[in-house]
């Protein structure tokens, strides 16, 4: 009986050695999956930040100014001021179901096709 | 165990056939076992004793190995702890009002010489000049054959320039992490960002620290890990602060000045929507500051918050709110303007404004004498503590480092001349943020402003400064100095935009004493729409000069006047001011493409 109680022992500081070795050794490469999970969150973050900074960079007022210039022939772009504003009765608004189209209302706009 | 009996049988036959005392027997047995025993207990007391020592060795030597290996090897943080921070290392972004980015950071390189490792010193000094234009390859060579073992090259250096000089290909030549700081917009609201620098530096990192402006001002917010890479949010609107530095810059060049601050204002929060000095600077690449000369022209130096400048008859207004609030005087009420002295000062107008004026006529027509009498009436001390109410007197408390070092200059002794010339706004200097500070006040129904660089989420009302009333008042006043002929800003008026303001064209101090007529600073105290104000704009222009007349005019109302009413119209709509359409009605709606 006292045997059977010492094998029982045994095996069972045997077995609780076995599990914390692979405890142990899961949890070491959770942790380095964590340590590459937050590598990668910070690459990708970096990487955002980049692109956030590009974007800003391609966004700033003074090169937008620049391509308004240079594509003043085609977009026709002014600066907004007051003359761009107009009554609600001023805006040609498309009645549904009939012929008139914007073109035929007095309509300062683009006459190029597209 | 079977144990030996005491008295064997046979032992003790044999001991009485021998006629021996079988007692004897007993005896030596009993001495035997009792020897044997003794011996067990020494062998087994050994046995524990060996035992016990060869624990200690072993718990010993475990711990010792353990503290071996601890000393002998690098340090390192635990792995769950570390990575964590890994990831929100860097310096919080700065944003405008809707969100776009101002300063951020991105990674890079910095680029370091281990010179007794380079394969060939001279050469790679002769590549390195070939891409850093800046560096000298004789006196790098010479750097490199040094007794150092270590020299920094750049702090900094581009994804090309790292590539280029990776194509080297010496051993010598390292590069390490960087994260460097970034103003995607440039100029744009330089002085309000300030800048960084590196502060204390290892091959691995560097710290960023904050040298002027917000960066400096927020720089341990912005390096504080806890905030989590939150943005600080400003109040600028880069749309608007980009319109406006446009305008300003340009009206600055017409109207010949040789330099310009512009301070936009919401009137009931003190958000500060756009603010510029020029001339500026762009801070990805902060310039030195002049070390001799006049300081003011330093592109570093931020005029609308550190300028201190007598601003003149912008101060007019508020001698007038103070007579008005102290019921001294009615909008009608007469006032004395005929010139006159005082000890050996002369109190007189730029032109003849006739006996007297009505306290309207006063301020739309900018009377030195009528204001000077007002202010008589007042008397000094109730003037000091009104401008003093108005934040005049102490320095402003924005958010910009620079804020702090701005206090007003006064005189000490608030004398009665004292308080006459103040009236008219000379003898006391103030920034022009200031101004917009203290024009928030007077238009926005009468409260107490305090100015922000951060976008407030509720904005408090301040103390009462005057009545809503007065404030009413004064703001028909200022509309009429720009809606009248008469009015000093008649060149204010904007399309479908109702501005009120007050000019004031301050003659600058000569370097051989008194005043210098030919240098002024002319100055637009403006807000918009006067209905109901939202806005104060304040434009200041240094010795402008519109030489477009037979004779230059240097006067703010031909010169900040027409640059504020262009900022005007400019940003009134980016701002989200309808316009009043009424006089548009008639004409077809002008699409932007037209």
């Amino acid at each position: 009986m006292k045997n059977l109680l010492l094998g029982l022992l045994v095996a069972g500081v045997m077995g609780l050695a076995v599990w914390t070795y692979s405890e142990n050794y899961a949890t070491k490469q959770t942790l380095d999956g964590i340590v590459q999970l937050n590598k990668n969150i910070a690459t990708a973050r970096s990487k955002l930040r980049v692109l956030n900074a590009e974007w800003a960079y391609l966004n700033r007022p003074e090169r937008l100014s620049k391509l308004v210039n240079a594509n003043f022939d085609e977009l026709e772009l002014l600066e907004l001021t007051s003359k761009h504003f107009a009554g609600l009765e001023k805006i040609p608004y498309r009645i549904l179901g009939s012929e008139l189209m914007v073109d035929e209302i007095k309509f300062n706009t683009r006459t190029k096709t597209p | 165990m079977i144990r030996k009996p005491l008295r064997p049988l046979a032992q003790i036959f044999s001991a009485r056939s021998a006629g021996e005392d079988p007692d004897l027997v007993e005896l030596t047995n009993r001495r035997e076992r009792a020897e044997i025993q003794h011996g067990r207990m020494l062998r087994k007391t050994q046995r524990r004793l060996i035992m016990i020592g060869c624990i200690f060795i072993i718990s010993f030597g475990v711990i010792g190995m353990r503290m071996t290996a601890l000393a002998m090897t690098e340090p390192r943080e635990p792995k769950a702890q570390n990575s964590i921070n890994d990831i929100s290392v860097s310096r919080a972004d700065i944003v405008d009002r809707n969100g776009r980015i101002l300063a951020t950071n991105i990674e890079t390189h910095s680029l370091y010489v281990h010179p007794k490792q380079l394969a060939d010193p001279s050469g790679t000094a002769l590549r390195l000049a070939e891409i850093f234009q800046d560096i000298d390859a004789v006196k790098l060579k010479a750097r490199f054959s040094g007794k150092q073992n270590f020299l920094w090259l750049r702090g900094a250096i581009s994804p090309e320039e790292k590539q280029a000089a990776h194509d080297i290909g010496d051993p010598g030549l390292l590069f390490g992490p960087r994260e460097m700081r970034l103003y995607p917009n440039g100029k744009f609201a330089g002085h309000i960002l300030g800048g960084t620098t590196f502060g204390k530096q290892g091959v691995h990192s560097a710290e960023v620290i904050g040298v002027a402006g917000v960066e400096k001002e927020f720089d341990e917010l912005l390096r504080d890990p806890k905030s989590n890479g939150r943005p600080l949010k400003l109040s600028i609107d880069l749309s608007v602060q980009s319109a406006l530095e446009k305008v300003l810059r340009g009206g600055m060049q017409l109207m010949n000045a040789k330099a310009a601050s512009a301070v936009l204002m919401e009137v009931h929060s003190g958000e500060i929507f756009a603010m510029s000095s020029l001339p500026d600077f762009d801070p990805n690449n902060r310039p030195i500051g002049l070390t001799k000369g006049d300081q003011s022209d330093d592109p570093l130096f931020n005029r609308a918050v550190q300028g201190l400048y007598e601003q003149g008859s912008v101060f007019k207004t508020f001698t007038v709110a103070q007579a008005m609030e102290l019921g001294l005087v009615e909008a009608d009420t007469m006032v004395d303007t005929k010139r006159f002295r005082w000890g050996k000062y002369a109190i007189k107008d730029y032109k003849d404004y006739g006996p007297e004026l009505a306290v309207e006529k006063v301020l739309v027509k900018s009377s030195n004498v009528g204001t000077a009498r007002l202010s008589q009436m007042i008397g000094a001390n109730s003037q000091k503590s009104f401008l003093g109410s108005l934040g005049l007197l102490v320095a402003t408390p924005i958010e910009l480092v620079e804020g702090s070092t701005a206090k007003p200059q006064f005189p000490s002794n608030w004398s009665e001349i004292a308080t006459m010339t103040i009236s008219y706004g000379h003898g006391i200097s103030g920034s022009p943020l200031h101004l917009a500070a203290a024009y928030s006040a007077i238009v926005n129904g009468g409260t107490f402003v305090s100015p922000t660089i951060l976008q407030k989420s509720v904005s408090e009302v301040g103390a009462r400064i005057i009545s809503k009333n007065v404030s009413d008042q004064l703001r028909s006043m200022l509309r009429d100095v720009v809606r009248t002929p008469e009015g000093t800003a008649n060149l204010g008026e904007v399309s479908g935009y109702s501005v009120g303001g007050k000019t004031g064209t301050a003659e600058k101090t000569s370097k051989t004493g008194g005043y210098d007529a030919e240098r002024v600073l002319a100055t637009f105290a403006s807000f918009f729409p006067s209905e109901d104000p939202k806005y104060v704009l304040i434009i200041t222009l240094d010795e402008p000069e519109d030489r477009m007349g037979v004779e230059p005019r240097r006067t703010a109302g031909y010169t900040a006047v027409p640059v504020a009413a262009e900022v005007i119209r400019r940003v009134a709509p980016l701002l989200g001011l309808v316009p009043k359409i009424d006089k548009l009605m008639n004409k077809d709606l002008a699409l932007t493409n037209h």
